[in-house]
């Protein structure tokens, strides 16, 4: 396996802003100075179906996706979507699960179930969980839609990019009235996932 | 600034986008394409940039049409569609390789390994050999603007149309590319006639039949010397021949090994093959889908092996390959998958092909489907489609069927077919069944636009591909001049009206098209317009669960236990009852049609 790379993987919902959030972050490696690729399946998204990108960064990326065992962070937007893509994961993952939950029709109209106790799932999986109410934070900050830009935030805690970097991207690739919005949703997901993992290494 | 000094100004950009990039610095004037999956986004960004005519066409043979009349005209032109849109296109395509160009021509062919968006997963490479037309294959973004550039230039240089095939990993990932200055064809506009080139009767055709063989022996001798052919030496004990976005994942997957990497994917260079076969112990060819390299080489008599060790169906990855040969070292073990709810994509919250469908399902008719979101309509708990084949095969199956059983057929058969997919292969279909005396009933869902792919106009959105206005095909007219004397327009949102009239016209012995005609949701105006949404009142709500046979997302079943149902507005065997989203609700109103107890009322 190339060591030099790193691999992230993001899953959600089509409809949640995976594609801008993933798209910031590569901008962001890109200002820091490596290489990236980013692979997404489009067609489907805005049809409420499932959502995944993949992005790799180094020094020299040459598969645009991810192998088997291999994801070094997940960024899940939706929290049974954290489950989909378990083989891809490296086996110390760090996954950053928003706990929104967004039923599909299976489970809405009463056929399945929806997975219970998702975080404990993945923990005992041995995978390293970090869990947001991203939902919230956006509301709180006053812009559901900023849900994405609350998990970027919570993702450049793990990604050796500086947080001006970020939030320089972030100012000049969002619409100029929603920049504000967004910064201040980035600043929260990252402020929130800060605090947990210096809890974590206590 | 990186180690102090300036780093050159790099996009980050789609293959596609790179596409439309490499044709513009190419100097390109006229593009047309047909969307399609995974190739939409080529003529999206290209009509953006300013000095070329973008447009969509009505199918994939029109937009290579007209590429060909541009370069006939002098200019550089670009066809683009996906894998099985170059079927709808071969038949200019072939006859291209004989009359050649004037202006560079390139048609892209966005293949789909693993059929993320398509109907099958043909390898169009075999299309570059059966119509001996040359064809690259770029890795990634930058070499998709590089190739794009190359496309054109060669184009001109042997008097040939050129191909340049993606998939879904080149068209859809994102990669650091190059800005490159716009370059100047050195072929004049202009109208020039020379008949014996470009009027394919049999006595010029068996010349150029001629030619075009000269055209391909110089194209071989380049294909020696072409630097996008090129070798990576590494060890000699393990070497591997490969093309397109396979020749990533060798790389990652054996990053010391010998590579012969070609960006041609045809013609062959035969010699360059050879002499790097030459020198490897054991060589491998590694390819998505068919053996195309694979059987070019082993006829050569030179032995490699390929696909005895590596799948010929679906996308390759760098896991697979370590995982076929001997010394890949794969991961050896990663977490097992858990099972869960599927979410596959649906309908959208609104939709208004949702009340045909439910009208159909009542009906039991059989459903002779086609290509566009309507084939969601197969989905649970619709399951309202019998057949789909490819764009425009619904009026065709019917009337099959229709002539197969006779009076038999009378009453039980309908096509259904989009507005874009109609214009782009369904007209001829009903201009058969009406010729031919036929009974058929076809349904047009027309929304106004071609949704499946992102919301691209069509000739009957009375749009063009910049946002101008233009003349609308009237879709009643059409079909009544084509000879149908029942043609009739419905709101599909009316469920009752639409399930009536298609009750009506199946059984009539004479051929019938209805126009269920409302706006998809996606479009921005749509999006925009205040809507009345609705809610359901609990007390009346007996848990009956007709609204929930729509499948409609923003319709919700919350179950309660029967110590819950005991309490005041329960019943006392009710197991739940529905709930509206208002998050995810259009106020389309079909569910209100569909509750007898009068429990859906508009939330004021």
């Amino acid at each position: 396996m190339n060591k030099s790379i790193t691999n992230i993987l993001f899953s959600g919902v089509g409809g949640q802003g995976i594609l801008l959030a993933s798209e910031i972050t590569a901008f962001a490696m890109i200002k820091a100075g490596v290489d990236v690729k980013k692979s997404e399946l489009h067609g489907m998204a805005q049809r409420g179906g499932a959502v995944v990108a993949h992005m790799r960064y180094g020094d020299k990326v040459y598969a645009p996706v991810i192998e088997p065992g291999s994801a070094d962070i997940q960024v899940a937007f939706e929290m049974m979507e954290s489950l989909r893509y378990l083989p891809l994961l490296k086996k110390d993952c760090k996954v950053i699960v928003n706990t929104q939950k967004i039923l599909p029709l299976s489970v809405s109209t009463g056929g399945e179930e929806y997975p219970s106790d998702i975080p404990g799932k993945l923990s005992e999986r041995g995978l390293s969980v970090y869990t947001i109410d991203a939902i919230a934070v956006a509301g709180a900050v006053g812009e559901v839609r900023t849900v994405n830009m609350v998990m970027v935030g919570a993702l450049s805690c793990f990604v050796p990019v500086e947080e001006k970097i970020f939030l320089d991207v972030i100012s000049e690739r969002v619409k100029e009235r929603f920049v504000r919005v967004n910064i201040e949703a980035f600043r929260k997901g990252r402020d929130i996932i800060d605090r947990v993992k210096a809890e974590k290494t206590v | 600034m990186k180690n102090g000094l300036p780093v050159k100004e790099k996009l980050f950009l789609s293959g596609n986008e790179a596409i439309a990039r490499g044709a513009f610095e190419s100097g390109v004037k006229v593009a047309s394409a047909y969307p399609g999956t995974p190739s939409t986004e080529i003529l999206e960004n290209l009509s953006r940039y300013e000095g070329v005519y973008s447009e969509w066409a009505p199918n994939e043979k029109v937009a290579l049409e007209v590429a060909l009349g541009a370069s006939f005209a002098g200019v550089r032109a670009l066809a683009v569609m996906k894998h099985v849109g170059l079927n709808v296109a071969s038949d200019p395509l072939f006859t291209s390789a004989y009359t050649g160009v004037r202006g560079g021509l390139v048609i892209v062919t966005a293949d789909d390994p693993s059929m993320h968006s398509s109907q099958n997963e043909q390898d169009n490479r075999n299309y570059a050999f059966a119509a001996k037309i040359p064809m690259l294959e770029p890795s990634d973004s930058a070499e998709a603007k590089e190739y794009t550039r190359l496309a054109f230039r060669i184009s001109e240089e042997f008097d040939i149309p050129v191909l340049l095939r993606t998939t879904t990993r080149v068209s859809h990932v994102k990669g650091l590319v190059e800005r490159g200055d716009v370059e100047k064809s050195r072929i004049l506009p202009g109208i020039v006639k020379i008949p014996e080139k470009f009027v394919m009767l049999p006595a010029n055709a068996r010349k150029r039949r001629t030619d075009l063989e000269k055209r391909l022996e110089k194209l071989r001798e380049f294909a020696e010397t072409f630097p996008e052919n090129r070798v990576e030496r590494g060890s000699r004990k393990m070497g591997f021949i490969t093309s397109g976005v396979s020749y990533l994942y060798v790389k990652e997957a054996f990053p010391g090994a010998s590579v012969l990497k070609l960006g041609m994917a045809y013609p062959f260079p035969e010699n360059l093959v050879k002499s790097f076969a030459e020198d490897i112990e054991e060589l491998y060819v590694v390819e998505e889908l068919d053996p195309f390299i694979e059987l070019h080489v082993k006829a050569m008599g030179v032995s490699c092996r390929g696909k005895e060790l590596i799948p010929s169906i679906g996308e390759l990855n760098s896991y697979i390959i370590k995982s076929s040969l001997a010394g890949g070292n794969p991961p050896e073990e990663f977490l097992e998958p858990v099972g869960i709810p599927l979410r596959p994509p649906g309908m959208c919250p609104g939709c208004p092909h949702r009340g045909l469908f439910y009208a159909l399902s009542k009906l039991g008719v059989f459903v002779a489907g086609d290509i566009g979101c309507y084939t969601l309509g197969f989905l649970k708990p619709l399951s309202a489609m019998d057949s789909c084949v490819c764009m425009g095969a619904s009026i065709g199956n019917a009337f099959g069927m229709e002539k197969a059983l006779g009076r038999d057929a009378l009453g039980r058969i309908v096509a259904v077919i989009g507005d874009s997919t109609f214009i782009h292969s369904g007209i001829t279909g009903l201009i058969d069944v009406v010729y031919n005396r036929g009974f058929s009933t076809v349904i047009i869902l027309d929304n106004r636009i071609t949704a499946m792919t992102g919301q691209q106009p069509n000739p009957a959105s009375g749009k063009t591909i910049s946002g101008e206005s233009t003349e609308m095909i009237d879709l009643e007219s059409l079909c009544r001049a084509i000879g149908v004397k029942h043609v009739y327009t419905v709101t599909p949102h009316d469920i009752d009206s639409t399930f009536n009239l298609v009750k009506r016209e199946v059984e009539r012995p004479a051929p019938s098209v209805i126009i269920t005609k409302s706006p998809c949701v996606l479009l921005p105006e749509e999006r925009m317009r205040e809507k009345t949404l609705y809610r359901i009142i609990t007390d009346r709500c007996n848990g009956c669960r007709a609204c929930l046979k729509l499948g409609c997302p923003a319709i919700e079943w919350i179950g309660i236990d029967k110590e819950e149902a005991v309490n005041p507005g329960f019943r006392e065997k009710q197991k739940g009852y529905a709930r509206i989203d208002h998050l995810l609700c259009n106020g389309c109103t079909q569910c209100i049609r569909l509750c007898k107890f009068k429990a859906i009322i508009k939330d004021e």
